[in-house]
């Protein structure tokens, strides 16, 4: 243990630099994020990731961010407990109708301001699952989205930039569109 | 039918005719009083069920006879909607049979267990797979009689489906005395997103993209119990390379899962250290097995007839260097482990899965392979190239969380190993194979990291996919879950959950 310390110390971090907020998802954030909750909710974020019938692929990917190599709690975002510490509403998933009810009540649960974000191609469209008598299908048919991140699944480096703008959007830093 | 030495096939061949397209093991059609024959059987034979489901009006079982490593189905034909039950002579049907109501409509008479399973009354449809599937009538979500519990001092905690973390919905119902667990009951079924229904009437090539969905972990191994299955019912093989490539995706994903699982556990027995470093090796992997396959997780790389991208040599020699790097650190990784006594304080004699339970359910995989246990797939049946590559599955005995742990360590070893000796003895040649439209029915058995999946399915005569049934390892092992927490503290069931690792979604479909 001692050895993997010391080897751990004196060796370079893993850590790779952070991706530049995604371009498409500040432009999907443009003129939603008001002035209160800028003022409320500053250069940090706490999330709450629900699981809306996702096959796990999302999952998988999320916890990804939490490994040293991307390391998301660097940038001042973090994943919470409970859906009344969080900020943002990771959801993944084709909103399975067996998961819809408890999903509607996580989100009442969460206090505004509050980011509602579809992950994965199936929180975005409904994905393969469109369509089925199980299934509600995209995400923003039954809540309004904010910001939705595509990929099946979506890879750590596009949630990432994804979350990024997210928070540059909550800090008031939206650049300029050309 | 009295010798009670008769093998598997003898005696469901006394039973029915065998269906002549069903491959590569045989399907006998029994009637009602042969299949409550084949229940009598049972009673006094060891023969695990493998899986049980519905296609149509006809209700299907997989059994296996170890003695005589065979494998069969037998298959009733309803006529009026019920058969009698399997699950006073084999528990593990108990909840495949509540699957089977709630998909297809179809009753076991004589269950002990007459509850809905899978549909807790949101769907759009009633017993969506049968071939008069109805608009459902909603009820509500709640209503649904968890197991009583009675005693002085007992309190319920509910957990789910929403939890603390970020993992899949299930909910779990505990009854506790104090801090010990006298009873957990899970109730599942949160995801099902209706995967089965949506692959009728595809392509193949089509349906095996929600086949690689059933379980987003599993989806190198789901995709294979499929396009295997496929393959059996075309009759047709896909070419020799591509067995070769499909194993190394598959190896790649066992081992990325278990690095996952291993740093998972150690973190909930408060020691993130470890997961944190597992986490970074499970990152290379990934990041290889995308430059080689163009997908991170290697979703839709596997098709039937054989593989969707071929590996190139650059990206071969890519693997080999990642397996040789890999072992190093993953050694001391598990020495830290097997040295620190405040972790094994959590693990050893944590969630022991009994033995009486082991012989009830034959859980496949790591839970059963920790616990003296369960046929690795690769194996027995066996498959390519598995079947041309000498090597031993793993096996401990204690069954306990620690026992997991280690058992998953072991087999990131043997799958490095695998792997290097795959990637020198892999032929050339072509790597994929054209799947003739004819009708057909086929098995497949499949080992994933997560133990074997069942995968059956039957063509139409077009060649689409009339049905297909996977059947997760984690429908074998959520029942053991329950018994393995019996009598440990509450605080440790984060542990014992994770060093289970069952899919929910794989369960749910």
């Amino acid at each position: 243990m001692l050895k993997q310390i010391t080897r751990a110390l004196l060796s370079r971090p893993v850590t790779i630099d952070g991706p530049a907020a995604g371009d498409a998802a500040l432009k999907e954030l443009a003129g939603k994020v008001d002035a209160l909750a800028q003022k409320r909710l500053g250069r940090s974020l706490a999330i709450r990731a629900i699981d809306a019938g996702s096959c796990n692929g999302c999952e998988l990917e999320i916890h990804a961010l939490n490994n040293p190599i991307y390391d998301l709690e660097r940038f001042g975002i973090r994943f919470v407990a409970s859906p009344r510490h969080a900020d943002v509403l990771l959801v993944t998933g084709p909103v399975s109708l067996n998961m819809q009810e408890a999903l509607l009540r996580t989100i009442a649960a969460t206090p505004a301001p509050r980011f509602v974000v579809a992950a994965g191609d199936c929180a975005c469209t409904g994905g393969l699952f469109a369509g089925s008598y199980a299934c509600a299908g995209a995400l923003e048919s039954i809540v309004p989205v904010d910001l939705r991140i595509a990929g099946c699944p979506p890879t750590p480096l596009q949630l990432l930039e994804g979350l990024l703008a997210l928070l540059a959007a909550s800090a008031g830093k939206m650049p300029a569109r050309p | 039918m009295s010798d009670s030495r008769a093998t598997l096939h003898a005696v469901l061949a006394g039973l029915g005719q065998a269906v002549p397209s069903h491959l590569p093991w045989p399907r006998h059609v029994l009637d009602r009083a042969s299949w409550r024959q084949l229940i009598d059987a049972l009673g006094h034979r060891r023969w695990p069920l493998l899986g049980l489901w519905a296609d149509g009006s006809t209700v299907h079982a997989a059994l296996e006879d170890h003695s005589a490593a065979a494998f069969a189905v037998a298959s009733l034909d309803t006529e009026d909607g019920t058969y009698p039950s399997l699950a006073a002579a084999r528990p593990a049907a108990l909840r495949l049979e509540r699957a089977v109501r709630d998909l297809a409509g179809l009753n076991a008479v004589g269950t002990p267990d007459d509850r809905p399973w899978l549909d807790h009354g949101q769907w759009r449809l009633a017993a969506p797979l049968a071939a008069d599937a109805r608009p459902a009538t909603p009820r509500p979500a709640t209503d649904y009689r968890f197991l009583p519990v009675e005693g002085e001092g007992l309190h319920q905690v509910p957990v789910g489906p929403v939890h603390a973390g970020i993992i899949e919905p299930g909910h779990f119902r505990f009854h506790a005395n104090g801090e010990t667990i006298v009873r957990l009951e899970a109730r599942l079924g949160y995801t099902h997103k209706g995967t089965e229904a949506l692959m009728r009437g595809k392509p193949p090539a089509e349906a095996v993209r929600l086949a690689g969905r059933i379980s987003g972990d599993s989806t190198v191994a789901h995709a294979l119990a499929f396009s295997r299955a496929v393959e059996a019912a075309a009759g047709i093989e896909a070419p020799a390379r591509a067995h070769w490539v499909r194993a190394t995706m598959a190896e790649w994903e066992r081992i990325a899962n278990h690095l996952g699982d291993i740093g998972g556990i150690c973190n909930d027995a408060a020691f993130p250290y470890l997961q944190a470093q597992c986490t970074v090796l499970r990152e290379k992997v990934l990041q290889a097995c995308a430059k080689a396959f163009g997908h991170r997780l290697m979703m839709d790389a596997v098709v039937p007839g054989g593989v969707a991208v071929d590996l190139a040599p650059e990206q071969a020699a890519a693997f080999a260097g990642l397996a040789a790097d890999l072992l190093p650190p993953f050694e001391a990784l598990c020495r830290v482990y097997e040295t620190k006594g405040s972790l094994l304080d959590r693990t050893v004699a944590t969630g022991i899965t009994p033995r009486a339970e082991i012989e009830r359910f034959w859980p496949p995989g790591p839970i059963g392979r920790a616990a003296g246990a369960g046929r690795d797939a690769r194996l027995a049946p066996g498959y390519p190239p598995y079947d041309e590559l000498n090597f031993a599955a793993p096996r401990l005995t204690a069954g306990d969380v620690d026992a997991r742990v280690r058992l998953r360590m072991e087999e990131v070893r043997h799958s490095v190993r695998l792997i290097q000796r795959m990637l020198v003895a892999m032929p050339d040649g072509p790597t994929r194979a054209e799947v003739p439209p004819v009708a057909g029915e086929g098995l497949a058995l499949v080992e994933a990291f997560r133990g074997e999946i069942l995968g059956w399915a039957r063509l139409a005569p077009d060649g689409t996919v009339a049905r297909y049934h996977a059947r997760d390892a984690s429908w074998l092992q959520w029942p053991l879950l329950e018994t393995a927490v019996y009598d440990n503290i509450v605080a440790d069931f984060p542990l014992c959950n994770k060093s289970f690792n069952c899919s929910y979604s794989g369960h749910d479909l």
